[in-house]
């Protein structure tokens, strides 16, 4: 098992040391243990390029979506899953069939559209292209969550005479917690890597989300490496937090057998 | 099922509306009517670099222009090529690690921590960690055969986790007892494997498998990152062709003729899979 684990975090390894490396030896024989390691790169990153921009960008972005894609959807999430009405199973069937969308067969409405209300290199420019994945996301997690709490205590509320708004606001949203968080850590892990529509609608570098900025990293003459996987390192340290604190939310979410990968 | 706790009148079935309506409004505004208006502009020759055409509609004619195209057959071999690979290295690592990771006893939270971060990287980062390995290791991404080795090798290690999550959930649902009356016929282990576990293991197998091949059949960040479609254009996806002919080429009528032909074959993707699955089945085991 330890033989497993090292294979996958060897490339990781790899990369940290390498970030770590002067740039004159970065293309030496590969050598798992590092000689002389400086910060330049990581120096570079943030004060010659000013890697605060993108990160500044990708937390907005990913933030934005995840707030409204969790309270709108929370909302549709709880009517799917403990209230009847007509167009239930198609309102479900058309929620999973967004969630297999190809982004790019969206690509080109979604462009002419955000330039038609100059939207493009904005920030709602992204969040609203965000939805696409992450409100089916949201919905899906969440009417597989209410529909596993227990319903007495809903009955119960009735039985005292609460409405069905109240009975939510007072007995369901304070027990959510936990579902609630596992959307939104999904969510904001999703919007944090999301490429193709950061790549398609943020057209300058002051709007470039973190992995845009790193995918065109261009150097003077060569391809500035130390510096790409420094930033490499940097972008990965939100996703490594939020794993190591909630690796058993997400494991659950997974398996809800909702997410895509 | 459903349980619907208060009597279902029409105030019930007007509130359910209003708590839905908002979250399927902005599905529709930013999904569904898109995937429209790609169809209906689909059939227009739409140029962007070329303003002064307007907007004419031509009928099938892009959609005729794609199938004349021999890069937009290569790209769609090379997503073959992609889905099939990738996704039987990743089936078949992803049921051996599923495996591991349902006998260890002791820390296990720390072992499922290390895995799953390879998958909750961004893609790009994946990419370009296996790019400068291989970079400063060989010259295989001048290489059009061996440039696809660097490809699967990442997608592997970053979406095996992802399958091995999924399959240990399905492991943990069959019921210890069996192995124990199979071991008191003597069956061996490969025996107790094959007429057990696999058998037992089919649904989770099942949807692994669709979420990973409509997953590595809309494939675009990584090959963007890691080899650029190159060299040349022997590792391009269909996704990235589609990507160039829109936001490079500008040519919004061919690229959502072949957007729509993405569109569709990943329609097919799911309902063949969800048919294999059972249709109702999927839909209550998901929701």
């Amino acid at each position: 098992m330890w033989v497993v684990v090292g294979v996958v975090l060897v490339p990781l390894y790899w990369t940290l040391v390498a970030s770590l490396t002067p740039e004159n030896r970065l293309f030496g024989t590969p050598s798992l243990l590092p000689g002389r390691l400086v910060l330049d790169h990581y120096r570079a990153l943030f004060e010659a390029r000013d890697f605060w921009i993108p990160i500044r960008n990708s937390l907005v972005v990913a933030g934005l979506t995840t707030l409204l894609s969790v309270t709108l959807g929370s909302a549709c999430a709880y009517a799917l899953a403990r209230m009847a009405f007509p167009g239930k199973t198609l309102t479900l069937a058309l929620v999973l069939a967004v969630s297999m969308f190809p982004q790019i067969s969206i690509v080109s409405p979604l462009y002419l559209v955000l330039r038609e209300v100059g939207l493009l290199n904005t920030y709602p420019g992204l969040v609203l292209p965000y939805m696409t994945f992450a409100m089916p996301l949201t919905i899906w997690l969440l009417v597989g969550f209410f529909r596993q709490l227990p319903a007495d205590l809903e009955e119960a509320a009735f039985m005292d005479g609460a409405g069905r708004l109240r009975t939510i606001w007072e007995v369901v949203l304070p027990i959510s917690a936990p579902g609630l968080a596992t959307a939104a850590i999904l969510t904001f892990l999703y919007s944090w890597n999301e490429f193709l529509f950061a790549l398609s609608f943020a057209m300058g570098p002051e709007r470039y989300t973190v992995p845009v900025a790193i995918a065109l990293f261009r150097g003077q003459y060569q391809v500035p490496w130390g510096e790409i996987l420094a930033a490499a390192m940097v972008a990965s340290v939100p996703v490594a937090v939020i794993i190591l604190v909630a690796q058993r939310r997400i494991v659950s979410g997974l398996t809800a057998g909702a997410v895509k990968g | 099922m459903t349980r619907t706790i208060a009597p279902g009148t029409a105030s019930e079935t007007r509130l359910a509306w209003m708590l839905a309506a908002p979250a399927l409004a902005v599905i529709v505004l930013v999904a569904l009517g898109p995937i429209l208006w790609t169809f209906w502009e689909s059939l227009h020759l739409h140029d962007l670099r070329m303003p002064w055409l307007g907007r004419p509609f031509i009928g099938v004619a892009n959609y005729a222009e794609v199938l004349r195209d021999v890069r937009f057959w290569s790209a769609l071999g090379h997503t073959t090529v992609f889905v099939v690979t990738s996704v039987s290295v990743e089936l078949s690592l992803g049921l051996v690690l599923a495996i591991l990771l349902d006998r260890i006893t002791r820390a296990r939270g720390l072992v499922r921590t290390a895995v799953l971060v390879p998958w909750a990287l961004p893609t790009v980062v994946a990419a370009l960690i296996w790019r400068f390995m291989v970079e400063s290791s060989s010259n295989w991404l001048s290489d059009p055969v061996m440039a696809w080795v660097p490809l699967v090798l990442a997608d592997a290690w970053k979406t095996t986790p992802f399958v091995a999550i999924l399959l240990l959930a399905g492991l943990q649902t069959i019921d210890r007892s069996l192995y124990e009356a199979a071991q008191v016929d003597g069956a061996t282990a490969w025996r107790q494997f094959t007429a057990i576990t696999l058998p037992l293991l089919r649904p989770a197998l099942l949807v692994a498998a669709l979420f990973r091949i409509l997953d590595a059949f809309r494939v675009f960040d990584l090959v963007f990152v890691l080899t650029g479609g190159g060299p040349g254009t022997a590792t391009e996806p269909i996704a990235l062709y589609t990507f160039a002919t829109l936001l490079q080429h500008l040519q919004f009528g061919l690229g959502a003729a072949l957007s729509m032909i993405v569109f569709a074959l990943a329609f097919i993707i799911a309902l063949a899979a969800i048919r294999l699955f059972g249709g109702r089945a999927f839909l209550e085991r998901a929701a």
